[in-house]
């Protein structure tokens, strides 16, 4: 088994953080292995970020990320950017009201208000973690408690409450 | 706090990083060099080396060592080797165009016999070239680049794991064999995130430099024990050492003979080569029955794997041969697979380690290569055809 996720949005939405936080729960608190990879480039700063994470359970040879089998498109850019993949992808998520899909994309995409909900919850900077348990259940591909435990570890002590209830909020989209 | 105060280091152990990690290859290289002991750490930050310098500066401190950020890469070699002669295992973290810099004084480090590491992340040059993505450009430079007959020792990480373990193993080959080390990571490696599982302290052994077992009146810097490595009294011990880059006799008086250079350069070339069966390290991947042989290392060996994978199953007997120590090259390790007939090197250059390994197997096969121009790794589709 490999699957190839690939997050992208802008900056300051949390995609690295996001994607991070999958690797670590592979990692740490699963028996299979995964390699995180980002752009590096001058283009990584503010405006598109793209974050590619490669789950396998057997160790990972090519770390690169061309197809990707799971897509999270965070913005309009992000989409028009990654339409290829989208089509191909054999799981797209999406924010609802950040991202419109043209039409072959949009049919088997699953569009969920990941920023709306992180509003409810008093604070949008956690709609990546909203957007992980979104992803967490949709993929099956990682437990959950491996994924809690990465969110706990990831983040600041102060907020470990805040961004688990988000993720929880986004198991139950 | 006094200038003399201030070289007085006290390395604590550390137990607080043991266990599994998912880590930057950078900061993995960076645990390496902290579980290694290293306590001093001089240099310029440049991408895509730059998360070393940052990881190591907050951590340095907190285990009694020393973060110093120099003017440049020329003072901050010269701030490792200083700061090794006073004690302390040093290190310093750079990339080509800082490595370039680096040349003069790394060179004084090994005609000095100073035991430090440098770590070069390889990115896309020459010059400042491609300061973002992926080169293995510089490997013909860790080998010859610093004047007047010098023999380096490099490795090559393929993983952020191997980051910290041959970052580790680079110490303890650097201390053992008194001479700088060089690990030429590459910039994929170096920016990719995997798990690290960092042993408690103290499980993998770490040699130390040898030490004087003689009365300081009787003590000779530079009298080689039987491996060719001479005993290293550290300044401050109460033994009269002394450095110097001219070539010198065994009291490191400079003595500018003829005999003198007999004596030593040849020495230094033997200290890395005749010992070089306790530390070199080589992988070897599906190689028995093939006739054709993949050599690759840092990331391309992981591509190369993969290339393997896909030309066996075309039914291509194709293996893989991977130096972890690229420098000196493994020789022996490659020629007793002579049951070759074609040799594919794959690496993110115009033809570096070709050349070596030209040299080592050209009289019982053929060798090729694949690369890029830096900025890209082969892929494994190119390394495939060149096999075919």
């Amino acid at each position: 088994m490999r699957k190839e996720v690939r997050f992208a949005g802008f900056g300051g939405q949390g995609v690295i953080l996001a994607a991070y936080i999958l690797g670590r729960a592979v990692s740490v608190h699963t028996p299979m292995h995964a390699t995180m990879t980002q752009s590096y480039g001058p283009e990584s700063r503010g405006g598109a970020c793209e974050a590619d994470v490669v789950v396998s359970d057997q160790e990972i040879d090519t770390p690169e990320v061309d197809r990707p089998d799971i897509l999270v498109l965070l913005s309009q850019e992000a989409a028009t950017k990654n339409r290829e993949d989208a089509r191909t992808a054999s799981l797209v998520l999406s924010d609802v009201d950040l991202v419109q899909l043209d039409d072959e994309a949009a049919r088997k995409a699953i569009s969920l208000p990941f920023t709306r909900t992180a509003d409810a919850l008093g604070k949008r900077i956690v709609a990546n973690m909203v957007m992980l348990g979104a992803l967490t259940r949709a993929s099956a591909m990682v437990p959950r408690e491996a994924m809690e435990a990465a969110v706990a570890e990831s983040v600041k002590p102060g907020t470990r409450e805040l961004n688990l209830k988000a993720f929880d909020a986004g198991t139950r989209l | 706090m006094s200038a003399s105060q201030n070289l007085v280091l006290h390395p604590e152990v550390d137990a607080s990083r043991t266990g599994a990690h998912f880590l930057l290859g950078d900061h993995a290289c960076a645990e390496g060099a902290l579980y290694a002991g290293c306590r001093f750490f001089a240099g310029y930050p440049i991408t895509p080396a730059t998360e070393i310098s940052e990881h190591l500066a907050e951590r340095l401190p907190e285990l009694g060592g020393q973060f110093l950020q120099m003017e440049d890469e020329i003072a901050s070699m010269a701030a490792i080797l200083g700061a090794s002669v006073a004690g302390a295992k040093s290190m310093t973290a750079t990339s080509g165009p800082g490595f370039s810099l680096m040349m003069e004084n790394l060179g004084l480090g090994y005609m000095m016999e100073v035991p430090t590491v440098v770590v070069n992340v390889q990115r896309g040059g020459p010059s400042t070239g491609l300061p973002t993505s992926v080169g293995q450009q510089d490997m013909m430079q860790a080998r010859f680049g610093s004047h007047g007959d010098i023999t380096m020792i490099a490795l090559a990480p393929k993983s952020p794991q191997e980051a910290f373990d041959l970052t580790v193993h680079a110490f303890s080959i650097a201390e053992r064999l008194r001479t700088p080390v060089l690990v030429m990571m590459d910039e994929v490696v170096a920016h990719m995130h995997e798990r690290v599982v960092i042993p408690p302290p103290g499980e993998i052994p770490i040699h130390a430099r040898p030490k004087p077992d003689v009365a300081p009146a009787k003590y000779r810097p530079y009298k080689p024990g039987p491996d060719l490595v001479p005993p290293m009294a550290l300044a401050g011990d109460g033994f009269a050492v002394r450095f110097t880059g001219l070539t010198h006799d065994e009291t490191g008086k400079a003595v500018t003979t003829y005999e003198a250079q007999r004596l030593l350069v040849p020495r230094l070339r033997e200290k890395i080569l005749r010992n070089r069966e306790t530390y070199e390290r080589t992988e070897l991947y599906r190689t028995e029955d093939a006739s054709t042989l993949v050599v690759a290392y840092g990331i391309t060996a992981r591509v190369a794997r993969r290339a393997v994978d896909l030309a066996r199953a075309k039914g291509q007997p194709v293996g893989l041969f991977r130096p972890a120590t690229v420098w000196p090259f493994p020789e022996e390790k490659l020629r007793s697979l002579h049951h070759v007939r074609k040799v594919v090197v794959a690496e993110i250059n115009l033809g570096q380690v070709l050349l070596e390994v030209e040299r080592i197997v050209g009289r019982y096969a053929e060798a090729i290569h694949v690369g890029t121009a830096g900025g890209k790794v082969p892929s494994p589709e190119a390394i495939v055809e060149a096999c075919e």
